[in-house]
């Protein structure tokens, strides 16, 4: 369908079924029922069967009318695209409604305090007792693990077998007394994340996704869905300034508590913006030795884009070549940020050791400091990013392994 | 702005990377790099008399092939990457672009043909090599045109034809045709660290020039921009040379019963300078399309000169370090790109140069 019959379309149905003054899931419902709620879906399955690009025409069409869509924001996006990819019908008929409503949170809990970069090496345990999985073990860095209803689990069924083929991939019932999720604080004072402890938390058969064993091929999907941005980082309203009116009361509280634990991303991407203005505000614009660190920045910040800009393009045009794009955008950013980070400290000089209110730009430069340590480790470490350029891009050869064989003789963490 | 190369840019550089391959391989650089004269005629004829390579970028009206910086970056970057030997940047891209930018018209009509069609090489002699705001005061000209002074370096002025000299005059800076044989022009060949490219020194003593055009300080930030552009494109052409031999050396070489390439300290080494030259070269290939166009960031000349510069030494340096003993012998052929890496680096500005010429266009002064 072209996008100017999609416009008609939405603007038809929205004219005749978009109000203010419903209760927020009373609204979903009626945009589940009209096929509004994620059109790139199947029509089996709420959607239409659209295209991204189509999908993002209705998503226009809504932003111009201050209607809000159906919940979409954080890992909940992760869990419906892994559940539509990979669940039964039984599956999908229990999960995807109340996620698109947004009467469901979610949560991953992938990554183990003795397994990070090397996912698969993951030894949370799940045993089949008295007919239903028994849960034990620990996950880390769970966003939004407090307060969700369900979370994507991955755990060890097998331990005989090599290490990728003795995961299955669970929908855990969050609210049960099993499980056990904890705040965790980290260097730059935010509480991001939880730790998330399961003692023999229960999890009923029909609730294992993509069958016993197959887990692994099930959390690479999850991941691709996150590489693709459906777990869409969140910036705060999608619609802009006050709007009249309770749905939006609502909504607002939703799209709040998804984006708490983000307020500090930009800052761990080093404020290239503030750097300039800084430079200017405290005459280090002046200083030789700033000036060559401010370039060299700005070199690298614009080359990234221009090289991006490049790959995105080629890509379109249907280019053979590999172009890991995410991975050497990924490593782009590290460089970047730790620059910005090391041109920021010049700048404000003995400033830059006080922090909150006392310090410059009320705190922004103290938390840029402390917070772009961590862009060289979420959502994979530098290290692996070269390890993945090396190897896809440049074909040099693999390493040695030393996880090959049943998963239980394998050294790991104590 | 463009932001892709168009279809006849990407047959202009397989024509003129299948020439250069097969006209310059590293057998014939090691030759003529050690000659005084430092080219070959018979393939200076067949590159730039018949191929047309010294006039990519020069009008139709003067016998060029009527391209831009682009075009030119294409063939800079493919000589770079076969270290072609041979006064093509002094003569296409210096004298040229000096001649495009800065010569009266009748002027330009006399002598961008020859230029263009290789059978006149010319070179641009400047009395500073570091900063365009430097050029001025060591070559004078005097009313009657002749010029006194010298130049401590310039590129390939030893087999010119033609100088074009910028020389202070009562009216300020201009552009000045000097014979190549005219008398009291010493030209003093100087050895170098990149004999890939002859440097001499010229000395003027009364010799009969002739004033061709002014160069106020915006031709010549105009002028030097360009050839930045077009040196950064050479130096990707070298440095991308230099990193695929360096990764495929990776994979041949065995250490420890293992191909050194499936070590992490050289896997992650060629991994953070392949983000190191993308970065550059998409600075570079983005200075060509802003100078034709006229549009994106005064300064991307130099951001290119900058990166290209840094991403060329790394790519040098870890060309030498990852083949080990043998990459520091002069027998293997690294060494004659680290040597134009350097020589690169350092002509018309050091990348701490063009960084603070950088800052100067976006902030102003210090």
């Amino acid at each position: 369908m072209i996008p100017d019959r999609i416009r008609q379309e939405v603007s038809a149905w929205l004219d005749a079924n978009w109000r203010v003054d419903r209760p927020l899931i009373e609204w979903r419902e009626i945009l589940l029922e009209g096929g509004w709620a994620a059109p790139h879906w199947p029509e089996e399955w709420y959607g239409r069967g659209f295209t991204l690009d189509q999908t993002a025409v209705v998503a226009e069409v809504f932003r111009e009318r201050d209607a809000v869509p159906a919940a979409q924001v954080g890992p909940r996006g992760l869990a419906s695209e892994t559940i539509l990819a990979c669940g039964s019908d039984d599956q999908k008929r229990r999960f995807l409604r109340p996620i698109l409503t947004g009467e469901h949170t979610w949560c991953q809990l992938f990554s183990e305090p003795g397994s990070g970069s090397d996912l698969a090496g993951l030894s949370t345990r799940a045993e089949m007792k008295n007919g239903k999985w028994t849960i034990n073990g620990q996950k880390v860095w769970n966003t939004s693990a407090h307060h969700a209803d369900f979370g994507l689990l991955v755990a060890r069924t097998d331990w005989d077998v090599p290490k990728h083929q003795g995961i299955s991939y669970f929908l855990l019932d969050m609210r049960q007394a099993g499980v056990e999720a904890r705040p965790l604080r980290q260097m730059n004072g935010h509480q991001s994340f939880n730790e998330v402890f399961m003692t023999n938390a229960v999890v009923p058969p029909e609730d294992l996704i993509g069958g016993e064993g197959n887990g692994w091929h099930v959390a690479k999907t999850t991941l691709s869905f996150e590489r693709r941005g459906f777990s869409r980082r969140v910036r705060g309203s999608s619609i802009d300034g006050p709007k009249q009116g309770p749905i939006y009361e609502e909504y607002e509280e939703e799209l709040r508590i998804a984006a708490e634990p983000y307020t500090w991303y930009p800052q761990r991407e080093g404020r290239v913006d503030l750097v300039l203005p800084r430079a200017r505000e405290t005459g280090a614009i002046n200083d030789p030795a700033t000036r060559q660190e401010i370039a060299k920045l700005i070199c690298l910040y614009t080359g990234a884009r221009l090289a991006s800009d490049g790959a995105e393009a080629r890509r379109k045009a249907g280019t053979t070549e590999i172009i890991p794009a995410g991975s050497i955008g990924k490593l782009a950013a590290s460089v970047i940020a730790r620059q910005a980070s090391h041109v920021h400290t010049m700048i404000s000089g003995a400033d830059a050791a006080l922090s909150g209110p006392d310090s410059a730009a009320d705190g922004i430069i103290a938390e840029v400091l402390v917070s772009v340590p961590a862009i060289s480790i979420a959502g994979g470490t530098d290290e692996i990013q070269r390890n993945i350029i090396s190897e896809r891009v440049l074909g040099m050869p693999k390493g040695y392994r030393a996880d090959q064989g049943p998963f239980r003789d394998i050294k790991r963490n104590a | 702005m463009q932001t892709e190369f168009s279809k006849e840019q990407n047959l202009l550089r397989d024509v003129v990377s299948r020439a250069l391959r097969d006209k310059s391989p590293a057998t014939a650089v090691r030759e003529l790099m050690a000659t005084d004269r430092g080219y070959d005629p018979a393939v200076w004829q067949e590159l730039c008399g018949d191929a047309g390579l010294a006039g990519v970028h020069v009008p139709e009206v003067h016998g060029g092939a009527g391209g831009g910086a682009v075009e030119l970056g294409i063939v800079a970057e493919e000589m770079g990457r076969t270290l072609f030997c041979g006064p093509w940047f002094a003569s296409a891209v210096m004298a040229g672009t000096a001649l495009l930018e800065a010569a009266n018209e009748s002027d330009r009509e006399e002598l961008l043909p020859g230029v263009a069609d290789g059978s006149t090489i010319a070179t641009l002699v400047l009395d500073d090599l570091d900063d365009p705001a430097g050029v001025g005061g060591s070559i004078t000209a005097a009313a009657n045109g002749t010029l006194t002074g010298a130049a401590s370096m310039a590129v390939d002025a030893h087999v010119a034809d033609l100088l074009l000299v910028v020389a202070s005059g009562t009216g300020g800076l201009g552009l000045h045709a000097v014979e190549g044989g005219a008398s009291g022009l010493a030209i003093e060949p100087l050895q170098v660290v990149d004999p890939t490219r002859k440097l001499s020194r010229v000395a003027f003593t009364g010799v009969p020039g002739r004033h061709i055009g002014e160069v106020t300080g915006d031709i010549l930030n105009r002028i030097w921009d360009r050839i930045c552009s077009a040196l950064a494109h050479e130096m990707m052409g070298g440095a991308q040379h230099l990193f695929e031999t360096t990764v495929s050396y990776t994979k041949e070489r065995f250490q420890f019963g293992r191909p050194i390439g499936s070590f992490q300290a050289l896997k992650h080494r060629c991994a953070d300078l392949l983000l190191e030259i993308e970065i550059a070269r998409a600075l570079t290939h983005h200075s060509a399309r802003c100078l034709d166009s006229g549009e994106g960031e005064p300064c991307a000349a130099s951001m290119a000169k900058a990166a290209a510069a840094d991403a060329y030494m790394s790519a040098a340096r870890a060309g030498i370090q990852l083949r080990g003993g043998i990459g520091f012998t002069w027998e293997n052929d690294t060494h004659l790109w680290f040597k134009r890496s350097k020589g690169s680096e350092v002509l018309f500005g050091t990348p701490a140069i063009h960084r603070e010429r950088m800052m100067t266009m976006l902030e102003g002064a210090a």
